[in-house]
């Protein structure tokens, strides 16, 4: 047998900073210049933006949203009346009472509708769409790292469709518009996408907050909601316990004001897009960390924000973020101040962070000590088999056994980003369960050692090779294979 | 004849008998009883997302107490009223099977808690719940993993059978102990070969991925046994439906002479800044979950429930004063609930601050009086027989000064 080839860097470059392997040469390709082969992606006009057929701008789908809500009333309306009729006409007929008591045969036709896998609604049609084309797009992609940053971005500004229903037909739309266009750009202009996003707005409370001596204030007796303006610190930029305190909460809530939602009447502009409603807007000028802004309209939030992105505790927390993801759970210090300094020195291009990462020598030489979270996983497994992009239903059902229903999840923090979390007894029995259904799906004309050589090479180790050949049919090679360490750490 | 082995079949032993002392638990015949006879069992409910504990437990005696929470306060009377409790407080109406427990004499409540942590910041919050720290800190374990530990062996707990429910494990149960997980499923199991065979493989290649693995399938085998493994998820950590299908699921697993005898799980949703909802409404809803979990467990556990004891914790509680839409933001103190057939109930324990604005915490915040590491300690030393100083030290660190609440459990 000739020398085998040495691919372990292409194995770490797609296995740390993308999605695995696809099984069509790019191992032997990444591991002949691994940063090279990332980069390339990187200068990729457009890499990170998605768009298609089936995707629609938020400023369309809300309007959507709040149309169909509307008639759903109206047809409850509609039957609310009915029964009291129906009950006014049971008084006196007992054969009416009991035709009423018999709403069997359209659950019936609903339950059997539910089953096909039919999305019941154009909310959840939208959810699927916009899930379906994430997936497929990472599934397609080169080595995955460009969607692997939206993916952590999307985390990192979190919202989830346990909300609301404008966050499960926007929870995509947010992504598009606010998350893709910026993950190679400036961080402000990022945090400025998104805290002006109307899903962002709604998710975390911010489109009712008002000020209490602002004209509506006034008029309508309500007053702050701070959660948005404590998040945007504690999560979204300087992170907990970096040196602001209630009073900046509060304060910081006061500016943001305002930043809120056209509502379905459109009275203001289009339903459903953002809009500063300065009826909404506290008057006067606010202090914000030892900083006076003096009172105005949006630019007073809009300086607010500029100002805490530029602050060192947000270059700080970004840059053991990402560090955190991609290295190690607790990534070498002296990389976080590396990242960090160049965070601070370009204003924030992610671009630039992002590269100083690929070029740190720790991303080389660190061993592999992350698990795949369960989307990570299951990617990694459709570009494994390299068939046909899979149906939306069978990874939305994968994911929730795992434990991490996409874009759902369960607080503004998203999900947890360390190994404990995924490599629990549960989701490791389930992904067992899940990896077993897969090798049985397998369609494939290679053998699972000849798959395994091909997505792993040398990479893999000795004892899973030898697993892998001596397991005992097809299906339970390819689960091995799923389930081999190598497969499983990032 | 123990559980376990009733159901073994050939493939499955030979994986429990190579994986080692982990298993061997499972083949004792019998587990050793607590000499005074008791078999105690503790569940630790997390709600995440700082619960509003007075609209789940109205301080309706306080004069300041409806001027501050406005439209979402809990009344006396009319058409939604509280549900009486001592004249003081009220419980949230939602909470029709915890009033009946607390009518028993099997349900308590401790008002104006808080741990030891004072910022607002949720995730920090529910760390430090779960970790047991006296504040913001590191350390991977929960103080339920390490209370787990200290428990003497072969006295009132058999090892290895500390249950954590969910995909994730709550923090609170992390740790260096070992713990069984359990989560509704619905796909077809992996074969025991394969199963076997994976074991080998990360045996061999990754102690971190065969420790969570391990565990993982002990439990869905305790699960099986009981026909479990046909449950469908039927709804999320925030949702009524999944919280009382999350207890049921352990009270049946709990509920054997063998199972285990300390369980964590985690409720969400509890983040109510906007149209609460005091006695109707959102959080009444999750309340009904709540209240639907208690009485899951009571039925689930059999005659088990008569030595159990479940506590209900939140990182802290909301704002005295509703904000400017209708909900609550993030606030200091607020209530536990303790149910079970060990707890001595029938009260709630408040030294109760006042709802005066210079009464408030920081002008804001109902004032914490009793700190929940008090309970929890409490709860440890009564039904587990933990000293004061391992709780102080080692489960709790620093807490030296925090004294056990003593009495919580019925003698």
């Amino acid at each position: 047998m000739a020398l085998e080839k040495d691919v372990k860097p292409g194995y770490l470059a797609l296995s740390r900073f993308g999605y695995g392997s696809r099984g069509d040469g790019d191992l032997g390709i990444a591991a002949s210049d691994p940063r090279g082969f990332l980069i390339a992606e990187l200068n990729e006009p457009g890499i990170a933006l998605l768009s298609g057929p089936d995707l629609y701008p938020s400023s369309k789908l809300l309007p959507e949203l709040f149309a169909f809500q509307k008639q759903k009333q109206a047809e409850r309306k509609a039957k609310l009346v009915a029964k009291a009729d129906m009950k006014a006409a049971d008084m006196t007929s007992p054969a009416m009472a009991s035709a009423a008591m018999q709403p069997k045969p359209a659950m019936a036709g609903k339950m059997a509708a539910k089953r096909k896998g039919a999305p019941p609604n154009i909310i959840y049609q939208t959810l699927q769409s916009e899930a379906l084309a994430r997936i497929d797009k990472a599934i397609a992609a080169r080595s995955g790292l460009v969607e692997r940053l939206v993916a952590f971005w999307s985390n990192h500004f979190a919202v989830s469709i346990r909300k609301s229903q404008i966050v499960v037909m926007g929870a995509g739309a947010f992504e598009r518009e606010a998350i893709r266009p910026h993950v190679l750009g400036r961080f402000k202009d990022l945090v400025r996408a998104v805290e002006q996003h109307p899903v962002m707005l709604n998710f975390l409370d911010q489109a009712q907050s008002i000020g209490p001596d602002s004209p509506a204030g006034k008029r309508l007796k309500r007053g702050l909601n701070e959660n948005l303006a404590r998040e945007i610190m504690e999560l979204h930029t300087m992170g907990v316990r970096s040196g602001y305190s209630q009073a900046d909460v509060t304060s910081f809530a006061r500016i943001l004001t305002g930043w809120s939602i056209i509502g379905p009447q459109g009275k203001l502009g289009p339903p459903g897009t953002f809009i500063f409603n300065r009826f909404f807007h506290e008057p006067g000028a606010q202090k914000l960390m030892g900083k006076v802004y003096p009172a105005g309209g949006i630019e007073q939030g809009e300086a607010a924000l500029d100002d805490i992105c530029a602050r060192p505790a947000t270059a700080h927390f970004i840059a053991g973020k990402l560090a955190a993801h991609f290295i190690a759970d607790n990534p070498p210090p002296a990389l976080v101040a590396r990242l960090a300094a160049v965070f601070t020195k370009t204003d924030g291009d992610l671009k630039a962070v992002t590269l100083a990462l690929i070029n740190s020598d720790e991303a080389w030489s660190t061993p592999l000590s992350k698990i795949r979270t369960p989307y990570d996983f299951l990617i990694a497994a459709s570009r494994a088999q390299q068939s046909e992009p899979p149906a939306v239903g069978p990874y939305f059902y994968a994911l929730k056994l795992m434990g991490m229903r996409l874009w759902a999840p369960p607080g503004p923090n998203g999900w947890p980003d360390t190994v404990s979390a995924w490599a629990s007894p549960e989701g490791m029995k389930q992904r067992l369960d899940i990896a077993a259904r897969i090798g049985h799906q397998w369609r494939s004309v290679a053998n699972p050692s000849e798959v395994l050589a091909t997505i792993m090479g040398n990479a893999a180790s000795l004892e899973t090779r030898q697993m892998v050949a001596r397991a005992a049919s097809r299906p339970q090679g390819f689960a091995l294979l799923l389930m081999s360490p190598e497969f499983q750490r990032s | 004849m123990t559980l376990l082995c009733e159901q073994l079949l050939p493939s499955r032993r030979a994986l429990l008998a190579s994986s080692g002392a982990l298993f061997s638990w499972a083949f004792l015949p019998k587990m050793a009883q607590a000499a005074d006879g008791r078999d105690p069992r503790l569940i630790v409910l997390i709600l995440r997302g700082a619960l509003d504990g007075m609209s789940a437990v109205g301080p309706v005696g306080d004069p300041d107490y409806e001027r501050l929470h406005g439209q979402i306060a809990l009344t006396r009377s009319g058409p939604h009223a509280g549900l009486p409790l001592d004249g003081f407080f009220v419980l949230n109406p939602a909470m029709k099977n915890f009033a009946r427990l607390y009518g028993k004499g099997q349900a308590a409540i401790v008002h104006a808690a808080a741990t030891g942590y004072r910022d607002r910041s949720h995730f920090d919050g529910q760390d430090v719940l779960q970790n047991g720290l006296p504040g913001v800190g590191h350390i991977d374990s929960g103080w339920l993993n390490r209370a787990f530990s200290a428990i003497p062996r072969g006295a009132r707990v058999n090892p290895f059978n500390a249950l954590g429910i969910g995909a994730q494990t709550p923090l609170v149960l992390q740790g260096p102990a070992p713990v069984l997980g359990w989560a509704p499923q619905g796909l077809p199991e992996a074969g025991d070969d394969l199963r076997n065979r994976v074991m080998e493989l990360y045996t061999h290649t990754d102690p971190v991925l065969a420790k969570a693995l391990r565990e993982g399938l002990a439990t869905q085998h305790l699960a099986n046994s009981d026909g479990m493994d046909a449950t469908r998820p039927q709804g999320g950590s925030d949702n009524p439906a999944g919280m009382r299908q999350a207890a049921r699921g352990a009270a049946k697993l709990m509920a054997h002479d063998d199972g285990p005898r300390i369980a964590a799980m985690a409720f969400d949703g509890w983040d109510t800044h906007v149209n609460e909802g005091g006695a109707t409404g959102r959080f009444a809803l999750l309340l009904g979950g709540l209240d639907g979990a208690f009485a899951e467990f009571e039925t689930g556990l059999g005659d088990k429930w008569k030595n159990t004891a479940i506590v209900a914790v939140t990182e802290f509680g909301r704002t005295a004063r509703i904000n400017g839409t209708v909900g609550t933001d993030h606030g200091t103190a607020t209530v536990v609930f303790l149910a079970g057939g060990a707890i001595k109930g029938g009260r709630v324990i408040a030294r109760w601050p006042g709802l005066k604005d210079a009464q408030l915490y920081q002008n804001r915040d109902l004032a914490p009086t009793t700190d929940v590491r008090a309970v929890l300690k409490g709860l440890l030393a009564d039904q587990f027989g933990l000293s004061a100083a391992v709780l102080g030290n080692r489960i709790f660190p620093e807490s030296a000064g925090v004294a056990p609440l003593r009495g919580l459990i019925a003698a």
